[in-house]
């Protein structure tokens, strides 16, 4: 997998799994794979992948059975979906905005190129 | 624990790779040892197996002299030279020759391994490309389950693909007791795999600490550009 540069590993690495959650990859209710898998999967340290676990579950977008492994949350979805709604309101959308007056795009252009 | 103290050593009489060098491994870990070409990176891990005998200073491997070369450490050690042949015989007679001398020696890590590359088990050794050679013997080396196992430019000659199978396979082949030291120059093949770095120039320890990310993701090529530089001026 492809990392970018300005943000932590571990936080892409819990967004990828944020999508795949919403992609249906981990069902709710559903173990998730070993910390040892997912870092082999996307092949980085195991201590990363610990934080970008222990970062969902302080989120409840996972949570921990003792002993057992990490399960997604029963509304996980919804979770995430909402806190991406906010990244919408809160990243993209001023950035976009920002682009549009910059360039002196008008709502109604935005309007028209979307249809 | 493997120790390096105030070691010198040279291999011409008047030219020396190290003075006076110091450096500890002391956690379990995974390792990268970065360094200029020339700044002694494998002459280091040839120190630590006790395959070069240091000028003056120690090196010890849990407190017992590397250069005693005693069964009870080598069988936790395993060194990966940059370049090496292997005999030309089958994987298997190859791995019945060597197991006896790793009593954790493990024959399921040895198949994942090699299922990892997309390697069968049914192999002569003679007739591999440098490529698939490289494979089965990381292969081998990361089943016989060493506690300690240095690696030199692991992933030279390694394809795109071939370097991503290798990371999953030190994954896979890694736990909590183990401490895996890679020297390279290639930084971008292993940086996320580190728990740990280590940037050796001139003699000295540059930098030497757990790589922990805050908020924004460590660019190691660019510690490492810093680090030398802020060094040479």
């Amino acid at each position: 997998m492809q990392f970018k540069d300005h943000k932590p590993i571990f936080l892409q690495i819990a967004e990828l799994i944020c999508d795949e959650i919403l992609g249906g990859k981990y069902p709710e209710g559903e173990r998730l794979p070993s910390v040892r898998e997912y870092a082999a999967e996307v092949e980085v340290n195991v201590n990363t992948v610990v934080r970008s676990f222990e970062w969902l579950s302080q989120k409840d977008i996972i949570y921990n059975k003792r002993g057992m492994g990490y399960y997604t949350s029963l509304g996980a979805k919804e979770t995430v979906r909402e806190s991406l709604r906010e990244a919408f309101f809160q990243e993209t959308l001023p950035e976009f905005v920002g682009q549009m007056q910059k360039l002196g795009i008008t709502v109604e252009e935005v309007e028209q190129a979307m249809k | 624990m493997i120790s390096i103290q105030n070691v010198t050593f040279g291999y011409r009489k008047h030219e020396t790779v190290l003075n006076d060098f110091s450096l500890d491994f002391g956690q379990s870990g995974i390792y990268g040892l970065l360094g200029k070409n020339g700044t002694g990176k494998s002459t280091l891990l040839y120190l630590m197996m006790g395959l070069l005998r240091p000028q003056k200073g120690s090196v010890t491997v849990d407190g017992i002299d590397a250069t005693l070369r005693r069964p009870e450490v080598l069988q936790e050690m395993f060194l990966v030279p940059e370049e090496y042949d292997l005999p030309a015989i089958s994987l298997h007679q190859y791995v019945r020759a060597i197991k006896p001398f790793y009593p954790r020696f493990s024959e399921n890590l040895l198949k994942q391994c090699l299922a990892n590359f997309e390697m069968g088990t049914d192999i002569n050794l003679g007739v591999l490309s440098m490529g698939q050679k490289k494979k089965v013997y990381m292969s081998v080396v990361l089943a016989a389950n060493t506690r300690y196992l240095l690696m030199d430019e692991p992933t030279n000659g390694l394809d795109i693909l071939s370097k991503s199978q290798f990371r999953k396979a030190i994954i896979d082949g890694m736990n909590d007791e183990k401490t895996i030291i890679v020297s390279t120059h290639q930084v971008h093949d292993v940086e996320l795999l580190l728990d740990h770095v280590c940037i050796i120039e001139r003699n000295k320890v540059l930098l030497n600490e757990p790589l922990i990310e805050k908020d924004q993701a460590i660019n190691l090529e660019e510690l490492f550009i810093k680090t030398v530089e802020k060094c040479t001026i």
